[in-house]
C-alpha cells in the first residue's frame, strides 16, 4: 500500500506538484494518466525516493520513508528508456539487485533464471542490452526490477519508447503479469487507452494537481470535470455541452429534437467509421457508427442528416 | 575512388611530414653508430638519474590527476554547485597557460621571499612536481566529463532503486562506463607529464644528477654537442609514450568497440 500525502514539488518556479495526495490500494494496479507536465513522472518518482518532496510525506506498508533513500524503500523502479546497464549482460543486469544484496549464488541462479523465464528472455541471457530489441530491452527493465521482490512497482512511461504493437503486447503481458504476482503497481502514462486498458484504478493528473481518482469505466461515463471528459475519450463540445462521438445519432429525417448538420467526411477505422459533421451553426463535431449503420443510412460527404445526442453531459 | 585515396595520401603525407619523418630521424640519428654507442649514452648515471626523476614525476602527477580527474568529472556533471560554471573553466587553465607562465608562478610562490617560501619546493623535487600535476591536470577531467554526461543518470538511478549505495553504483555502474575514458585520459596526462619542459626547466634549477628530468638532460646534453646522448634519450622519451599507447590498446577488450 502506497500513501502520497499533500506532496508539493518545485522546480525553481515551477510547481510540479501542488499538495498532492494519493492512496494505492495494495496489490492493486493504478495509473497515473495525464498530459506532459502533469506532475505524474514527478509523483512516481517522488514515491521511489529519486525526488526529493519540499513538503508532504510519502509512507509504504504504513512506513514513513519520505526520509528513506530509494536503495532502503524497496521499491522496484522501470524506466522509459530502460536504463539498462550497458556494460552488463542480460543475465547480470537481473542479476544485480541480489548480487548487491550478496545473496548465496546457488539462490541468485535460480531466481534470475525465473525471472527471464518469466519474461521470456532466457534465451537471450547471454547477450548485452545493446543486441536486444526495444521491447527485449524493456522487458529485462522489469526482470531487473522483480527481481529484489519490491513491495511495489513504479513503471515511469515504460512502454512510451516502443512502436504501437509492442507496446499492446507488453500491455497485455504486464496485466497477466501482475494478475499472477499481486505487486502493487503504478504505471505512469500519458495515453488513455493503456490507462484504461491496463489499470484497476486511474489517477487523472493536470497541472501538478489531481482531476479525479476511479475505476477506468467510472472515469468514462463518470468525468468529475472537463478536463477529464475530454481526456479520457474523444468529445464533441458544443457550448458547455459535451457529447462522446458514439453518443451521436443520426437520423435521415428531422424529428422536431434534431439538428440539421451535413457530412463532411468519413473515416473508415476498421469496424468503426468516423463520420466528421458540420452543423447549420457552423459548429463541427464527429460521430462514431458502426460499418452496418454508415451502411444502413447510406451516408455520403455531401449529405445532409439530422443529429441527435443520446446522452450528454454539461458540467456546473 | 580517387577522392577517397587522395584524402588518404593527404592525411598520411601530412602526419608523415610532421610526426613520422622528424621521430624516424632522430631514430636513425641514434643508432648511427650502432646499438651499444646508444646504450652507453643512456646508462651514464646522469641519464639514469634524469629517468628516475622523469618516472617518479609521471609516477605522482598521473595518479594524483586520475583521482582527481574522475571526481573533478563527477563534480562537474553530477551536482550542481556554486562556482560550477567557473570550476569547470579554469580546469583548462593549464591548456591555455604557457607553461613559463606556470614555472615562473610556481618560482615566485615557493622561492625565496615568496608567499610560501623556504620549503625547499623550488630547485628540488617538489617543485617539478607541483609543475608537472599543474601542467596534466585537465586530460582526464576533459575525456570524462563528456563521457559521464552522455551516459546520463538513469542507470544510475537505476541502481539505487536497486538497493545499491553511492559507493557500488560508483563501481558497478559509473566506472564501468568511464573507464576507458579515464585510461585515455591517463594515456594524455602521462604523455604531457613525460614531455614536460617549460615548467619543470623554471622550477628545477636544471643541476644535472639531480634536478634534471629525461626532457632537461636531452637539452643539457644537446647542448653540449653530445648528440648521440640527446638522440639516444629523446628515442627513451618516445619508447615509454608509445609502450603507454600499445598498453592502453592491448588492454582495451573487443567489445567495446562495439
Amino acid at each position: 500500500m502506497i500513501e502520497a500525502r499533500s506532496i508539493v514539488k518545485r522546480f525553481g518556479d515551477f510547481t510540479a506538484l501542488d499538495d498532492v495526495t494519493v492512496e494505492v490500494a495494495e496489490g492493486s494496479l493504478t495509473a497515473l494518466l495525464g498530459p506532459s507536465g502533469s506532475g505524474k513522472s514527478t509523483l512516481l518518482r517522488v514515491i521511489a525516493g529519486l525526488e526529493r518532496p519540499d513538503a508532504g510525506n510519502v509512507c509504504l506498508d504504513g512506513v514513513d520513508v519520505t526520509n528513506v533513500p530509494p536503495q532502503q524503500r524497496g521499491v522496484g523502479f522501470v524506466f522509459q528508456h530502460y536504463a539498462a546497464f550497458k556494460h552488463m549482460t542480460v543475465w547480470d543486469n537481473v542479476a544485480f539487485g541480489l548480487t548487491i544484496r550478496r545473496r548465496p549464488r546457488g539462490e541468485v541462479k535460480q531466481r534470475v533464471a525465473e525471472l527471464l523465464e518469466l519474461v521470456q528472455l532466457s534465451r537471450l541471457a547471454k547477450r548485452y542490452p545493446a543486441q536486444l530489441s526495444g521491447g527485449q530491452r524493456q522487458r529485462m527493465g522489469l526482470a531487473r526490477a522483480l527481481a529484489v521482490d519490491p513491495k511495489v512497482l513504479l513503471l515511469d512511461e515504460p512502454f512510451g519508447a516502443l512502436d504501437a504493437r509492442v507496446r499492446k503486447e507488453l500491455r497485455v503481458w504486464l496485466r497477466r503479469l501482475h494478475d499472477e504476482t499481486h505487486t502493487t503497481t503504478v504505471i505512469v502514462t500519458h495515453d488513455q487507452e493503456e490507462a484504461m486498458d491496463v489499470a484497476d484504478n486511474v489517477v487523472v493528473m493536470n497541472g501538478g494537481h489531481i482531476e479525479q481518482i476511479a475505476p477506468p469505466r467510472e472515469l468514462y461515463d463518470h468525468p468529475a470535470n472537463e478536463f477529464v471528459m475530454s481526456f479520457v475519450g474523444p468529445v464533441n463540445q458544443l457550448g458547455d455541452t459535451f457529447i462522446r462521438p458514439h453518443d451521436v445519432e443520426l437520423l435521415l429525417e428531422p424529428n422536431g429534437a434534431t439538428q440539421e448538420a451535413m457530412v463532411q467526411r468519413l473515416v473508415h477505422l476498421g469496424f468503426e467509421v468516423r463520420v466528421e459533421l458540420v452543423r447549420d451553426d457552423g459548429e463541427v463535431l464527429s460521430a462514431q457508427l458502426t460499418r452496418e449503420q454508415v451502411e444502413s443510412l447510406e451516408l455520403q460527404p455531401g449529405q445532409i442528416v439530422y443529429v441527435r445526442p443520446t446522452r450528454q453531459t454539461v458540467f456546473s | 575512388m580517387i577522392g577517397r585515396y587522395g584524402v588518404r595520401f593527404a592525411a598520411l603525407g601530412y602526419l608523415g611530414l610532421l610526426l613520422g619523418f622528424p621521430v624516424g630521424y632522430v631514430f636513425w640519428r641514434t643508432f648511427r653508430h650502432g646499438f651499444w654507442p646508444a646504450w652507453h649514452a643512456v646508462t651514464t648515471p646522469d641519464a639514469l638519474h634524469a629517468l628516475k626523476v622523469t618516472l617518479i614525476l609521471a609516477g605522482i602527477a598521473v595518479p594524483a590527476n586520475t583521482i582527481f580527474g574522475v571526481l573533478a568529472g563527477l563534480a562537474i556533471v553530477r551536482y550542481r554547485f556554486r562556482g560550477a560554471g567557473v570550476f569547470n573553466a579554469v580546469v583548462d587553465l593549464p591548456l591555455a597557460l604557457s607553461p613559463v607562465v606556470v614555472g615562473l608562478a610556481l618560482l615566485l610562490l615557493y622561492g625565496r621571499g615568496g608567499w610560501l617560501g623556504g620549503h625547499n619546493v623550488v630547485f628540488a623535487l617538489p617543485g617539478m612536481v607541483l609543475a608537472t600535476m599543474f601542467v596534466s591536470l585537465p586530460f582526464v577531467v576533459r575525456e570524462v566529463v563528456p563521457v559521464l554526461r552522455e551516459i546520463g543518470t538513469e542507470q544510475e538511478q537505476a541502481a539505487s532503486t536497486l538497493g545499491a549505495n553511492a559507493w557500488q553504483t560508483f563501481w558497478r555502474v559509473t566506472w564501468p562506463a568511464i573507464r576507458w575514458a579515464t585510461a585515455y585520459g591517463v594515456v594524455l596526462t602521462t604523455a604531457r607529464a613525460l614531455g614536460e619542459f617549460g615548467a619543470v626547466s623554471v622550477v628545477s634549477g636544471r643541476l644535472a644528477g639531480q634536478t634534471e628530468s629525461l626532457t632537461l638532460y636531452v637539452q643539457d646534453r644537446y647542448q653540449s654537442f653530445d648528440e648521440v646522448g640527446a638522440y639516444a634519450a629523446a628515442v627513451v622519451l618516445a619508447l615509454i609514450a608509445v609502450t603507454t599507447l600499445v598498453l592502453m590498446t592491448a588492454l582495451k577488450p573487443k567489445e567495446e568497440t562495439r
